[in-house]
């Protein structure tokens, strides 16, 4: 118990997903869900940086360094677009974006 | 010891801070949740001796994301309530909670089979960063480069989507005149 | 040689797809004209081909194409003009021709004009094809030509609901016949691994017994549908609902002796089995007398004529049976010649009586149509094989055979045989011809028949008079070049004289016999209350010895509730069922996963993680699967899996 092994990270990092991904299904504004996205992502590069260290190998790290430079590309992306949305329909919640209905 | 109380005080922080992430209603509230969360997995870096990583995490996530969605978030009114209608909450949460598990299981599957080797053994006695940036500007160069014109082009998506018309309220404008405006500029 | 023999094949196609071109346009005389001049065409040639065989020439075999070359199957579409071929060829294009000319006038009111020739000479192209191709694929794809053809032209007045069963039963019935003789062409195949009749037969003398008894069997039960032997002999007397040209053409000189044929050119074949001959020789005994008791009562001018022509059949049948190959095919020539002139003069009666068939309604007929009645008399003294008329020597001849080898209960059924045959045939005249006059009461006019039909009747009659006797030395010289040349001789003078002469007056009793019942006044139309009607024997044979309906009651009905309980439980229930379940599972599925795609960027986001954790799912349970498969094999193993 005090000795923390990988499978303590392993479930940190699974309990942090889920954690995000109920906010994905759960949030109704936009904003709110990409932090949501930010959280799942973040639960990924504990995961990896775990495994590296306990492995002795920096390929997790440097796939960790990737996420986070996808993430942060997101954000710039999707924050644009999100505030393009907004201009146009001064709203930035989900149950308003249904213009895909078939 | 030592190792054990900071693991379980910071998983235990870095849990509540993004669970008030994903629960509160106040937009401002969860921001700052979530900059409080980053920092603290940070800390989870600098415990696992990724001491690069850990710089990495602080710098981008809590000063170039979170600043970003920081003034993002002026555009919009965050004051006024988006409604948080829900479905079925069990079902969230046991989706959520299964599809987390399965993940960790094929992740953790060839671990737990011990049939992987270290691709790029850690080099005794160097310190971290100077190990991170043999392998960085070695093996990963090509990918580390792809990754860099990936942020230029995020960068300038982010300028065109956000910035253009910034001297036209959209906001104040109604559709029609949107549309004039839109036809104006591509003529 | 080779032109002669392209020009005997194609002629007739040629005249039908010249009809056929006419097929939807009114009645046109030239679409009657035309097939029946290239008809000509290819008598004529047939007939040079004939002197040249005569002469002692080369036999005609030549190989227009290769049809199919797959592995050591290779079968080529040749034909060959040999003394058995020809003869069949004469006798075909002879009566086809003069059917075809007789047809003109016959055919003169109907609406289908056009079609009856397009048919008439797709069916002659096709009985060609049959009787001159080289190997036992184009035999059987003329032979299925021919039961094309005939079931078209059975069912020729389609609007006529007997016509329509009537044909429809005949195609069955070959349909089921030609299965057997399918398998004995495979059976050939398997064995002597060619389908050519000579590279066939010659490896057929290496094979044991038991392999040519089952060839010999099921080539004969092809035979047998096409020539409506017993079992399979219900369907010749329907098929008389077709037009009277069709019934002289193909269900008296041509295709029915399309089995005879095939028995004959397999020859080599059945000399190798002698037990399938006898079979064959005692079936043919057995339909000749069958099929001439139901003829002594039907009252029916054609279906007597077809019940004689299943009788002859079976003479033919037991000749060829017993060996006498040569005999078989000459009584199958002398035979196509009255009996196609006996259905032609029943046509023209039966034209004059305003189609009623019925020779208990006509009785002196003869004063109006004395054309008609003189070769209908003849032809039938033809049949009764009076001398010196065609029937005399071929069936005669027949006869001896029998005795010869010794076979006396055949023997004894074939003369007996010989004297109903008189009987019935004479019966028919006597009602139509002679004997008081009983249609003008019932409100016909009889008239005769076109000159021109008569005129084109007359070859048939001609040579029904002479062709025994001119013809029987020079045919068998010809033909026992290829067939067995067994010459038939009773032993002692005495006793072919007894023979001969007993057979002739025992035939001419059943003709006077005949005469005197049925000229005698007072004959009225049959109203079923006299008593021989009511007896058991008269009601046996006028309904068919209840073969038809044995066949209604328990093949056709059982066979339909089958297929009604099938239909009901198997095909709605299971099969349309399947089917249908599919398509509403699909359609059903699609209605109700409609409401996901509500538009809503959250529901879908809430199913892309339901997608994600079922394949993740998937993947985990493979992976486990690929992981642990030794152990999943050994354990199914242990459960006898």
């Amino acid at each position: 118990m005090m000795e923390i092994g990988l499978n303590h990270y392993l479930v940190l990092s699974t309990i942090l997903f889920s954690i995000g991904l109920i906010g994905v299904m759960k949030r109704k504004n936009l904003l709110l869900l990409f932090f949501a996205t930010e959280i799942m992502l973040n639960s990924v590069n504990i995961a990896f940086a775990a495994i590296s260290h306990y492995y002795g190998d920096l390929t997790g790290q440097m796939f960790a360094f990737f996420v986070i430079a996808i993430a942060a590309s997101e954000v710039a992306v999707g924050l644009g677009l999100l505030i393009l949305w907004h201009k146009r329909h001064s709203s930035i919640d989900l149950d308003k974006m249904s213009t895909m209905k078939g | 010891m030592f190792e054990a109380i900071a693991f379980y005080l910071f998983a235990f922080l870095t849990t509540l801070m993004f669970f008030i992430t994903v629960t509160t209603s106040q937009a401002l509230h969860a921001l700052t949740a979530l900059a409080a969360g980053m920092i603290f997995i940070s800390a989870f870096f600098f415990i696992l001796g990724a001491d690069f990583l850990g710089a990495i995490q602080i710098v981008v996530y809590s000063g170039a994301v979170m600043a970003l969605y920081a003034f993002g978030m002026m555009f919009f009114d965050t004051t006024r309530e988006v409604k948080e209608k829900q479905g079925n909450q069990y079902i969230i949460a046991g989706l959520s909670v299964v599809a987390a598990v399965l993940v960790v299981i094929i992740f953790a599957a060839p671990m737990v089979t011990d049939n992987i080797t270290a691709l790029y053994p850690m080099t005794e006695g160097v310190g971290n960063t100077q190990d991170v940036g043999m392998v960085l500007f070695t093996k990963y160069l090509v990918p580390f480069e792809v990754a860099a014109i990936m942020l230029l082009v995020a960068m300038i998506a982010g300028i065109v989507l956000a910035g253009k018309k910034m001297d036209d309220s959209l906001t104040a404008m109604n559709e029609s005149e949107i549309e004039e405006s839109n036809a104006r500029r591509l003529s | 040689m080779e032109i002669y023999l392209y020009l005997a094949l194609f002629s007739p196609f040629v005249g039908s797809m010249f009809a056929a071109l006419f097929g939807a346009s009114p009645r046109t005389m030239i679409a009657g004209i035309v097939p029946s001049l290239l008809l000509f065409v290819s008598f004529v040639s047939s007939t040079i081909l004939l002197q040249h065989i005569l002469a002692g020439g080369e036999v005609v075999h030549v190989e227009m194409m290769t049809w199919m070359e797959t592995g050591n199957l290779y079968i080529p579409f040749g034909f060959v003009v040999d003394q058995i071929s020809v003869t069949m060829m004469m006798v075909v294009t002879l009566v086809s021709t003069i059917v075809h000319v007789y047809a003109i006038g016959y055919m003169d009111h109907d609406k289908a004009f056009n079609r009856f020739f397009a048919w008439l000479s797709a069916f002659v192209f096709s009985m060609m094809i049959l009787v001159m191709s080289d190997n036992f694929a184009g035999l059987f794809i003329g032979w299925e030509g021919v039961g094309l053809c005939s079931w078209a032209l059975i069912g020729f007045w389609y609007h006529k609901e007997s016509a329509t069963w009537a044909a429809n039963e005949a195609f069955i019935m070959n349909r089921i016949a030609d299965l057997g003789m399918l398998i004995g062409i495979f059976l050939v195949f398997w064995n002597t691994g060619t389908l050519q009749y000579d590279g066939a037969f010659a490896a057929m003398q290496g094979l044991d017994i038991e392999t040519l008894t089952w060839i010999g069997i099921f080539l004969f039960i092809g035979a047998m549908g096409k020539s409506a032997q017993f079992p399979l002999h219900t369907w010749l007397a329907d098929a008389m609902e077709g037009p009277t040209p069709v019934s002289a053409l193909i269900h008296a000189a041509t295709m029915v002796t399309a089995g005879v044929y095939l028995v004959v050119r397999s020859n080599e074949l059945y000399a190798l089995i002698p037990n399938v001959g006898l079979f064959i020789a005692s079936l043919g005994a057995f339909v000749a007398i069958f099929a001439a008791t139901m003829a002594l009562v039907n009252r029916d001018i054609k279906r007597v004529i077809a019940y004689s022509t299943l009788s002859q059949l079976g003479y033919m049948f037991a000749a060829a049976g017993l060996g006498a190959y040569w005999v078989a095919l000459f009584h199958l020539m002398a035979h196509a010649f009255f009996k196609a002139l006996l259905f032609l003069g029943g046509g023209n009666v039966m034209h004059a009586m305003s189609n009623e068939l019925d020779p208990f309604k006509m009785g002196a007929l003869g004063k109006t149509m004395k054309g008609t009645m003189i070769m209908m008399t003849l032809a039938s003294v033809a049949l009764a094989g009076i001398f010196p008329l065609a029937g005399f020597f071929s069936k005669d001849l027949i006869l001896e055979v029998a005795f010869i080898d010794a076979h006396y209960i055949i023997y004894t059924v074939l003369l007996l045989t010989a004297g109903l045959t008189a009987f019935y045939s004479f019966r028919i005249i006597a009602l139509i011809f002679h004997g008081e006059d009983r249609h003008t009461a019932l409100g016909f006019h009889p008239h005769e028949a076109y000159k021109f039909m008569l005129v084109a009747m007359s070859p048939l009659l001609i040579l029904a008079i002479i062709a025994g006797f001119m013809f029987k030395m020079p045919y068998f010289e010809m033909v026992t070049q290829l067939l067995p040349a067994t010459e038939y001789h009773v032993h002692s003078a005495t006793t072919y004289w007894i023979m001969t002469i007993g057979t002739q007056l025992f035939v001419m009793l059943a003709i006077f016999f005949a005469y005197k019942k049925y000229m005698a006044p007072g004959i009225k139309v049959p109203d079923g209350t006299s008593a021989m009607e009511n007896s058991f024997k008269y009601k046996l044979l006028i309904n068919q010895y209840y073969i038809p309906y044995f066949y209604e009651e328990y093949l056709v009905k059982p066979y339909r509730e089958l297929s009604t309980v099938l239909w009901k439980q198997v095909d709605m229930k299971v099969v349309d069922a399947t089917v249908d379940g599919i398509a509403n599972m699909l359609v059903s599925t699609g209605e109700n996963t409609r409401t996901m795609q509500s538009g809503n960027l959250s529901t879908m986001l809430k199913w892309m993680v339901t997608g994600l954790v079922a394949l993740l799912s998937l993947a985990v349970v493979f992976g486990l699967a690929v992981k642990y498969l030794d152990e999943i094999k050994t354990c199914l193993s242990s459960l006898g899996v």
